[in-house]
Protein backbone atom coordinates (compact mmCIF):
# COMPACT_ATOMS: atom_id res chain seq x y z
CA UNK A 1 0.00 0.00 0.00
CA UNK A 2 2.86 2.31 1.11
CA UNK A 3 4.57 1.54 -2.13
CA UNK A 4 1.48 2.20 -4.56
CA UNK A 5 0.74 5.03 -2.52
CA UNK A 6 4.08 7.22 -3.10
CA UNK A 7 4.00 6.13 -6.87
CA UNK A 8 0.66 7.94 -7.61
CA UNK A 9 1.94 11.03 -5.69
CA UNK A 10 5.34 10.88 -7.70
CA UNK A 11 2.69 10.45 -10.86
CA UNK A 12 0.82 13.16 -10.07
CA UNK A 13 3.84 15.23 -9.73
CA UNK A 14 5.32 13.67 -12.91
CA UNK A 15 2.27 14.87 -14.51
CA UNK A 16 2.22 18.22 -13.03
CA UNK A 17 6.05 18.91 -13.79
CA UNK A 18 5.37 17.56 -17.28
CA UNK A 19 2.44 19.67 -17.81
CA UNK A 20 3.55 22.48 -16.53
CA UNK A 21 6.60 22.85 -18.63
CA UNK A 22 8.98 22.27 -15.90
CA UNK A 23 10.44 19.51 -17.92
CA UNK A 24 11.63 21.50 -20.61
CA UNK A 25 15.12 23.21 -20.13
CA UNK A 26 13.80 26.14 -23.02
CA UNK A 27 10.85 27.01 -20.84
CA UNK A 28 12.81 27.48 -17.65
CA UNK A 29 15.62 29.46 -19.39
CA UNK A 30 13.17 31.35 -20.62
CA UNK A 31 11.60 32.10 -17.85
CA UNK A 32 14.51 33.33 -16.22
CA UNK A 33 15.77 35.10 -19.33
CA UNK A 34 13.82 38.71 -18.89
CA UNK A 35 16.08 40.38 -21.06
CA UNK A 36 15.56 38.11 -23.87
CA UNK A 37 13.09 35.67 -24.83
CA UNK A 38 11.04 35.77 -21.93
CA UNK A 39 8.15 33.44 -21.20
CA UNK A 40 6.73 34.16 -17.86
CA UNK A 41 5.05 30.27 -17.65
CA UNK A 42 7.12 29.26 -14.86
CA UNK A 43 5.62 32.02 -12.38
CA UNK A 44 2.17 30.46 -12.86
CA UNK A 45 3.83 27.08 -12.26
CA UNK A 46 4.75 28.33 -8.68
CA UNK A 47 2.00 30.33 -7.84
CA UNK A 48 0.14 27.01 -8.12
CA UNK A 49 2.33 25.00 -6.39
CA UNK A 50 3.17 26.95 -3.79
CA UNK A 51 -1.18 28.13 -3.15
CA UNK A 52 -1.70 24.50 -3.22
CA UNK A 53 0.49 23.47 -0.72
CA UNK A 54 -0.04 26.04 1.58
CA UNK A 55 -3.50 25.83 1.76
CA UNK A 56 -2.88 21.29 1.50
CA UNK A 57 -0.22 21.92 4.52
CA UNK A 58 -2.91 23.92 6.76
CA UNK A 59 -5.49 20.74 6.34
CA UNK A 60 -2.99 18.13 6.75
CA UNK A 61 -0.96 19.81 10.08
CA UNK A 62 -4.84 19.59 11.27
CA UNK A 63 -4.12 15.94 12.22
CA UNK A 64 -2.30 14.55 14.69
CA UNK A 65 -0.41 12.10 12.44
CA UNK A 66 -0.22 11.47 8.80
CA UNK A 67 -2.01 8.30 7.58
CA UNK A 68 0.23 5.69 6.93
CA UNK A 69 3.84 6.86 9.55
CA UNK A 70 3.66 7.64 13.17
CA UNK A 71 4.63 10.94 12.88
CA UNK A 72 4.99 13.90 9.87
CA UNK A 73 8.94 14.40 9.68
CA UNK A 74 9.49 17.88 8.65
CA UNK A 75 12.92 19.43 8.24
CA UNK A 76 13.88 20.73 11.95
CA UNK A 77 16.86 23.23 10.68
CA UNK A 78 16.48 26.57 11.55
CA UNK A 79 19.96 27.84 11.26
CA UNK A 80 20.52 30.46 7.98
CA UNK A 81 24.01 29.73 7.96
CA UNK A 82 26.45 29.81 4.64
CA UNK A 83 26.23 26.52 3.73
CA UNK A 84 22.47 27.12 2.99
CA UNK A 85 22.83 30.43 1.28
CA UNK A 86 26.41 28.92 -0.81
CA UNK A 87 24.60 25.96 -1.81
CA UNK A 88 21.80 27.46 -2.83
CA UNK A 89 23.75 30.13 -5.06
CA UNK A 90 25.43 27.98 -6.42
CA UNK A 91 22.58 25.66 -6.94
CA UNK A 92 20.95 29.06 -8.95
CA UNK A 93 24.55 29.08 -11.20
CA UNK A 94 24.06 25.21 -12.17
CA UNK A 95 20.21 25.96 -12.87
CA UNK A 96 21.03 28.56 -14.95
CA UNK A 97 23.92 27.03 -16.89
CA UNK A 98 22.06 23.77 -17.79
CA UNK A 99 18.28 24.57 -17.66
CA UNK A 100 16.92 21.18 -15.52
CA UNK A 101 15.98 21.25 -11.50
CA UNK A 102 16.10 17.79 -10.05
CA UNK A 103 12.22 18.17 -9.73
CA UNK A 104 12.30 18.93 -13.65
CA UNK A 105 14.54 16.40 -14.67
CA UNK A 106 13.65 13.07 -12.91
CA UNK A 107 10.16 13.27 -14.61
CA UNK A 108 11.53 13.97 -18.06
CA UNK A 109 13.60 10.71 -17.71
CA UNK A 110 10.29 9.43 -18.84
CA UNK A 111 10.32 11.36 -22.11
CA UNK A 112 13.46 9.19 -22.89
CA UNK A 113 15.38 11.51 -24.37
CA UNK A 114 19.48 10.78 -24.09
CA UNK A 115 20.04 15.10 -22.72
CA UNK A 116 17.94 13.80 -19.35
CA UNK A 117 19.79 10.77 -18.59
CA UNK A 118 23.23 12.50 -19.04
CA UNK A 119 22.06 15.55 -17.04
CA UNK A 120 20.78 13.20 -13.98
CA UNK A 121 24.03 11.16 -14.53
CA UNK A 122 25.65 14.07 -13.83
CA UNK A 123 23.80 15.29 -11.01
CA UNK A 124 23.93 11.88 -9.08
CA UNK A 125 27.68 12.62 -9.73
CA UNK A 126 27.72 15.98 -8.21
CA UNK A 127 25.15 14.98 -4.85
CA UNK A 128 27.57 12.12 -4.60
CA UNK A 129 30.75 13.94 -4.60
CA UNK A 130 28.89 16.42 -1.83
CA UNK A 131 27.98 13.44 0.98
CA UNK A 132 31.18 11.63 0.47
CA UNK A 133 33.26 15.56 1.32
CA UNK A 134 30.46 16.08 4.14
CA UNK A 135 30.78 12.72 5.19
CA UNK A 136 34.84 13.05 5.27
CA UNK A 137 34.54 16.46 7.11
CA UNK A 138 32.14 14.70 9.40
CA UNK A 139 34.66 12.13 9.88
CA UNK A 140 38.17 14.16 10.10
CA UNK A 141 35.32 16.44 13.12
CA UNK A 142 34.96 13.45 14.89
CA UNK B 1 17.80 30.87 -27.94
CA UNK B 2 14.68 29.36 -28.52
CA UNK B 3 10.85 30.88 -28.39
CA UNK B 4 8.78 29.22 -25.74
CA UNK B 5 4.99 29.49 -26.16
CA UNK B 6 2.86 31.09 -22.82
CA UNK B 7 1.09 29.00 -21.49
CA UNK B 8 -0.52 30.65 -18.75
CA UNK B 9 -3.49 27.65 -17.77
CA UNK B 10 -1.59 24.84 -18.62
CA UNK B 11 1.66 25.92 -16.14
CA UNK B 12 -1.31 26.51 -13.40
CA UNK B 13 -2.92 23.45 -13.61
CA UNK B 14 0.56 22.05 -13.87
CA UNK B 15 1.45 24.02 -10.61
CA UNK B 16 -1.97 22.81 -8.46
CA UNK B 17 -0.67 18.92 -9.67
CA UNK B 18 2.62 19.14 -7.78
CA UNK B 19 1.24 21.19 -5.10
CA UNK B 20 -1.49 18.03 -4.51
CA UNK B 21 1.33 15.54 -4.81
CA UNK B 22 2.88 17.39 -2.29
CA UNK B 23 0.16 17.99 0.21
CA UNK B 24 -0.37 13.97 -0.35
CA UNK B 25 3.19 12.88 0.42
CA UNK B 26 2.70 14.58 3.55
CA UNK B 27 -0.77 13.60 4.37
CA UNK B 28 0.18 10.08 3.72
CA UNK B 29 4.13 9.59 4.50
CA UNK B 30 4.54 12.75 6.28
CA UNK B 31 7.60 13.71 4.57
CA UNK B 32 8.09 17.03 2.33
CA UNK B 33 8.03 16.58 -1.46
CA UNK B 34 12.07 17.26 -2.47
CA UNK B 35 13.41 16.03 -5.52
CA UNK B 36 16.98 16.60 -3.87
CA UNK B 37 15.93 14.40 -0.55
CA UNK B 38 14.22 12.14 -2.11
CA UNK B 39 17.40 11.50 -4.81
CA UNK B 40 20.08 11.77 -1.74
CA UNK B 41 17.90 9.21 -0.03
CA UNK B 42 18.32 7.24 -3.19
CA UNK B 43 22.02 7.83 -3.30
CA UNK B 44 22.73 7.31 0.45
CA UNK B 45 19.40 5.38 1.70
CA UNK B 46 19.58 5.59 5.65
CA UNK B 47 17.26 2.05 5.92
CA UNK B 48 15.67 -0.28 3.59
CA UNK B 49 12.24 1.64 4.11
CA UNK B 50 13.44 4.56 3.67
CA UNK B 51 14.94 3.65 0.32
CA UNK B 52 11.61 1.83 -0.99
CA UNK B 53 9.11 4.70 -1.00
CA UNK B 54 11.91 6.70 -2.52
CA UNK B 55 12.34 4.51 -5.46
CA UNK B 56 8.37 4.20 -5.77
CA UNK B 57 8.08 8.16 -6.25
CA UNK B 58 10.58 8.52 -8.65
CA UNK B 59 9.09 6.00 -10.84
CA UNK B 60 5.89 7.29 -10.38
CA UNK B 61 7.75 10.54 -11.38
CA UNK B 62 9.11 8.70 -14.82
CA UNK B 63 6.05 7.66 -15.43
CA UNK B 64 3.95 11.05 -15.69
CA UNK B 65 5.22 11.95 -19.31
CA UNK B 66 4.58 8.43 -20.78
CA UNK B 67 1.32 9.19 -18.75
CA UNK B 68 0.71 12.30 -20.94
CA UNK B 69 1.54 11.03 -23.97
CA UNK B 70 -0.40 8.36 -23.49
CA UNK B 71 -3.53 10.59 -22.27
CA UNK B 72 -2.90 13.65 -24.98
CA UNK B 73 -1.04 11.44 -27.89
CA UNK B 74 2.12 13.90 -27.55
CA UNK B 75 5.17 13.35 -25.62
CA UNK B 76 6.18 16.46 -23.20
CA UNK B 77 8.38 18.95 -24.44
CA UNK B 78 12.08 18.64 -23.90
CA UNK B 79 13.77 21.55 -25.88
CA UNK B 80 17.59 21.52 -24.65
CA UNK B 81 18.99 24.57 -25.70
CA UNK B 82 22.47 24.45 -24.44
CA UNK B 83 25.79 22.35 -25.50
CA UNK B 84 26.36 18.82 -24.30
CA UNK B 85 29.63 20.37 -21.92
CA UNK B 86 26.96 22.86 -20.34
CA UNK B 87 24.61 19.95 -19.54
CA UNK B 88 27.17 17.96 -18.08
CA UNK B 89 28.63 21.07 -15.58
CA UNK B 90 25.49 22.19 -14.96
CA UNK B 91 24.25 19.77 -13.83
CA UNK B 92 27.18 18.23 -11.59
CA UNK B 93 26.87 22.14 -9.96
CA UNK B 94 23.65 21.82 -9.35
CA UNK B 95 24.16 18.21 -7.57
CA UNK B 96 26.91 19.96 -5.53
CA UNK B 97 24.62 23.18 -4.94
CA UNK B 98 21.47 21.28 -3.46
CA UNK B 99 22.91 19.02 -1.67
CA UNK B 100 25.07 21.83 0.27
CA UNK B 101 22.05 23.66 -0.01
CA UNK B 102 19.88 20.97 1.67
CA UNK B 103 16.81 21.12 -0.95
CA UNK B 104 16.03 22.85 -5.17
CA UNK B 105 12.86 24.54 -6.39
CA UNK B 106 10.25 21.67 -5.23
CA UNK B 107 11.82 21.14 -1.55
CA UNK B 108 12.65 24.93 -0.63
CA UNK B 109 10.51 26.54 -3.32
CA UNK B 110 7.20 24.86 -2.74
CA UNK B 111 7.14 22.97 0.45
CA UNK B 112 9.70 24.79 2.44
CA UNK B 113 7.91 28.28 1.30
CA UNK B 114 4.68 27.10 1.89
CA UNK B 115 5.71 26.10 5.40
CA UNK B 116 6.89 29.62 5.70
CA UNK B 117 10.14 28.65 6.53
CA UNK B 118 12.93 31.22 6.88
CA UNK B 119 15.41 29.05 5.65
CA UNK B 120 13.52 28.22 2.57
CA UNK B 121 12.76 31.50 1.73
CA UNK B 122 16.03 32.36 2.01
CA UNK B 123 17.08 29.24 -0.34
CA UNK B 124 14.87 30.18 -2.84
CA UNK B 125 15.46 33.56 -3.40
CA UNK B 126 19.18 32.79 -3.72
CA UNK B 127 19.00 30.73 -5.99
CA UNK B 128 16.40 32.46 -7.87
CA UNK B 129 18.83 35.81 -8.12
CA UNK B 130 21.36 33.33 -8.64
CA UNK B 131 19.98 31.85 -11.31
CA UNK B 132 18.79 35.43 -13.26
CA UNK B 133 21.78 36.27 -13.16
CA UNK B 134 23.79 33.44 -14.45
CA UNK B 135 21.29 32.94 -17.75
CA UNK B 136 21.56 37.26 -18.12
CA UNK B 137 25.80 36.44 -18.18
CA UNK B 138 25.33 33.69 -20.47
CA UNK B 139 22.86 34.72 -22.84
CA UNK B 140 23.80 38.48 -22.88
CA UNK B 141 27.40 38.47 -21.56
CA UNK B 142 29.36 35.92 -22.75
CA UNK B 143 26.33 34.79 -25.54
CA UNK B 144 26.94 30.98 -25.83
CA UNK B 145 24.41 28.57 -25.29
Amino acid sequence: MRILAAYLIGLIFGVGISIGGMANPAKVLNFFDVAGTWDPSLIFVMGGALITTFIGYKLVFGRSAPIMEDSFQVPANRTIDLKLVGGSAVFGIGWGIAGFCPGGALPALGTGRWEVIVFVLALLAGIFLAKFIQSMGARSAA
Amino acid sequence: MMETAFTPWASLAGGVMIGAAATLLMLFMGRVMGATGILAGLVVPASRNEFTWRAAVVAGMVSGPVLVMFLTGQMPAVQVPVSTPMLVIGAFIVGLGVTYGAGCTSGHGVCGMARLSPRSIIATITFMACTLVTVYIVRHVLGVS
